[in-house]
């Protein structure tokens, strides 16, 4: 053998010369196929008139409305009344003697601090706004719109003036606006406001040993019932951030995640024996469900989802119902190739003993296989999590859809980053638990 | 005396074993019943009914398929564009997303001699962004940039980059590193060790994980298409929204649906059979 290859070299001179011939072509024809087709793409996808297009200054309002919120000072000309509300939400509307200490009012007629020197001086139907360095913007309600006097000197960018509305918006967190029916100046602040009790829960602004203190005392705030379940009607029913409906439909996404996953692995895990090749010599039961497995995975969640939400409606069944026919196949086909490679010798060492069919199974066959499909099923589990919110946002339900709604009407986006933090805390925990549980089972520790 | 203790330990152990099976079997059967239960109760319609009204969704979009006769490979043909930009926009991210694994991967394993602090970070960097789910950053940006498919691209490379960067860095960890040592003996930086000692040996396995996680792209890119991303899942969605009578168009949409997605499952187990070997691609 030896001698054989010393006498006839496996390589010559030609074959290594074309070998790295090949390579150079492949090492320069790649990147440029792929550059290639990106260049393609970059033209399929318009994304010189996407760029074009982008608004990035609707980014930068959304990140700032995520993580602050406005308090707007209202007056409204009609009726003549003067409102300091957070939001401008009636529900979230300050009592004339408990305004924050920013605004003045003085009938119906204030002067707002919008502090750093910006101020703002509301007398009847005329606005006043001091801006540090540029001067005094003056605009006045009409009958039909309204009338401005800026300062001398090029109109900043900041202001839009327009006949009918004038909006003045000098940094991120100062903005005023004046139509002919109302003068509406916008204060921002820090954090999420009313997270906790709805602004005119008894418990509004309470620290947490403050709170603590309450739920412990004996003293009913609320006659009807204990301070403990005051407190947490109060946080679960708070009508800004609903936080129990995000609870709950949390839960929905989990549920349907779990729901699908389990049960696709006890449907896939029978059929999976009828596709292997060791176990079913027939070979039209293993054809067809092996075809079965394909046909599960190629329609794909989307089809069987929306396939389900006509039949049964929206809601966790749904989703969960999806989940389980996508992955019956996915599954099934992952362990029919694990049983088809699996160590024959301990399966005739259980039928030397005299067992049965179902303990050949059970003792020879089940023991190989199991760290597969436990490994498999929570890997599937933690990507059915994030399978499950996309789902419901397409109409399932849960997380996903109460995302797509509140993004929808855009209304506040604090809401909006609360549900998104909520969804990303609720995967990465699905993904550390089922890595904990995967080394438990698996590795034994 | 002592193989009597021996016999009895064994015994308590497999009874132990037996009730914690039993346990879990308990476990595992009382999550389905209340979980069923509980979502047969949430769903605004239940199963039953459901279960009666089951075929006929796809029942009716099948007659009316039927009903076009020939018409019904003219109309799969008109969707084509469509599917191949959700192609495309699987394509593009893999590539993207691929691309940027690499990096991430070579940065956050000990095995190819990443720089010590940055192992932690670049990991918990994989971590989050694995975790983000597809549909909030593509909704996100499609509130910014408008309806269109590079919101949807993005969400999926984002994503991509996290789960295939942690795959990635399981290779490297299994590589061997005589091949490293060999060329730090003759003073290769690390880039030139990455390339030379690195890249051949862990290239097979990338692009295999690679290849799966196209197929799962192509899905995920259809999906997102729904909620305003393009490509075929906004056909699909205009022609369900439009109810009773496009049901020819919504078959045709679900028939090339699923065959590009076979045609995709079946080319890439079978290159990833020959990248790694039968047996190994999973």
């Amino acid at each position: 053998m030896a001698v054989d290859t010393l006498n006839e070299p496996v390589f010559n001179r030609e074959t290594v010369f074309q070998n790295v011939r090949r390579r150079a072509w492949v090492t320069i024809g790649v990147p440029l196929a792929i550059l290639a087709y990106l260049t393609y793409t970059w033209f399929a996808f318009g994304v010189p008139n996407l760029l074009a297009k982008a608004e990035p200054e609707r980014a930068a309002i959304l990140a700032t409305d995520s993580v602050a919120y406005k308090v707007h000072v209202t007056k409204l000309l009609r009726r003549d009344i003067m409102e300091v509300a957070i939001e401008g939400e009636r529900r979230a509307t300050y009592d004339a003697e408990d305004l924050p200490e920013w605004v003045e009012v003085d009938g119906t007629d204030a002067v707002v601090d919008l502090g750093k020197g910006y101020e703002i001086t509301i007398t009847g139907k005329v606005m006043e706004f001091a801006v540090p360095d540029y001067g005094t913007i003056k605009v006045t309600a009409t009958n039909s719109g309204v009338d401005t006097e800026l300062p001398p000197g090029p109109v900043p960018e900041w202001i839009k003036d327009d006949p009918k509305k004038f909006d003045a918006r000098p940094t991120l967190d100062r903005r005023v606006q004046v139509t002919r029916t109302k003068i509406e100046v916008h204060n921002y602040f820090g954090g999420w406001e009313n997270f906790w009790f709805p602004f005119h829960s008894e418990l509004y602004g309470m620290s947490f040993s403050q709170l603590w203190a309450i739920a412990l005392s004996n003293e009913r705030i609320d006659p009807t019932q204990s301070n403990m379940s005051l407190i947490m009607h109060d946080f679960l029913e708070n009508p800004d951030w609903q936080h129990g409906e995000v609870f709950i439909a949390l839960f929905e996404t989990i549920m349907m995640a779990v729901l699908g996953t389990i049960t696709a692995a006890l449907f896939g895990l029978p059929l999976a024996f009828l596709a292997a090749r060791n176990f079913t010599p027939s070979k039209i039961l293993r054809f067809g469900t092996r075809r079965l497995f394909d046909f599960l995975r190629g329609i794909d969640m989307l089809i069987w989802s929306l396939i389900f939400i006509r039949a049964f409606g929206l809601g966790p069944l749904t989703g969960a119902l999806a989940i389980a026919f996508t992955d019956t196949g996915s599954l099934g086909k992952l362990f029919s190739e694990a049983l088809e490679n699996i160590d024959n010798k301990q399966v005739e060492g259980v039928r030397a003993t005299g067992a049965s069919q179902i303990q050949r199974y059970r003792f020879g066959v089940i023991p190989q296989i199991l760290p597969v499909f436990v490994s498999q099923v929570l890997y599937y589990l933690e990507s059915n999590t994030r399978s499950a919110t996309v789902i419901g946002a397409l109409g399932a339900g849960g997380i996903g859809l109460m995302l797509v709604e509140t993004m929808k009407t855009s209304r506040d986006w604090e809401n909006t980053s609360y549900i998104i933090i909520l969804t990303i805390v609720v995967v990465i925990l699905m993904d550390q638990t089922s890595g904990w549980l995967r080394r438990k089972l698996i590795e034994g520790r | 005396m002592a193989v009597a203790a021996l016999e009895q330990e064994i015994l308590t152990l497999r009874k132990r074993r037996q009730l914690y099976s039993l346990i879990g079997l308990l476990l595992v059967v009382a999550v389905l019943v209340s979980g069923y239960s509980k979502s047969n109760d949430m769903n605004s319609g239940g199963f039953l009914q459901g279960l009666s009204k089951f075929f006929d969704y796809p029942g009716e979009i099948v007659v009316e398929a039927w009903e076009a006769g020939p018409a019904f490979f003219g109309l799969i043909i008109q969707y084509i564009p469509a599917m191949l930009e959700t192609l495309n926009i699987a394509g593009v991210a893999t590539l993207l997303g691929g691309a940027m694994a690499v990096v991430l991967a070579m940065a956050s394993t000990r095995n190819v001699d990443s720089w010590g602090p940055l192992i932690p970070v670049v990991r918990r960097m994989m971590d989050i962004m694995r975790a983000f789910p597809e549909l909030i950053i593509a909704l996100f940006l499609i509130f910014v940039l408008g309806s269109s498919p590079v919101p949807a691209m993005i969400a999926v490379a984002f994503h991509t980059a996290g789960a295939l960067g942690k795959l990635f860095s399981e290779v490297n960890e299994n590589i061997d590193r005589k091949p490293i040592e060999g060329l730090s003996a003759c003073g290769a930086s690390w880039l030139q060790r990455i390339r030379f000692a690195v890249m051949p040996q862990v290239a097979p396995n990338y692009l295999s994980y690679f290849l799966l996680r196209l197929e799962i792209n192509v899905r995920a890119s259809a999906i997102l298409g729904f909620v305003g991303a393009g490509g075929i899942g906004q056909e699909l969605r205009r022609t369900i929204g439009w109810g009773k009578g496009a049901g020819d168009e919504t078959a045709a949409i679900f028939v090339l649906l699923f065959l590009t997605i076979m045609l995709i499952d079946q080319v890439s187990s079978y290159l990833r059979g020959k990248l790694v070997g039968a047996g190994r691609a999973h």
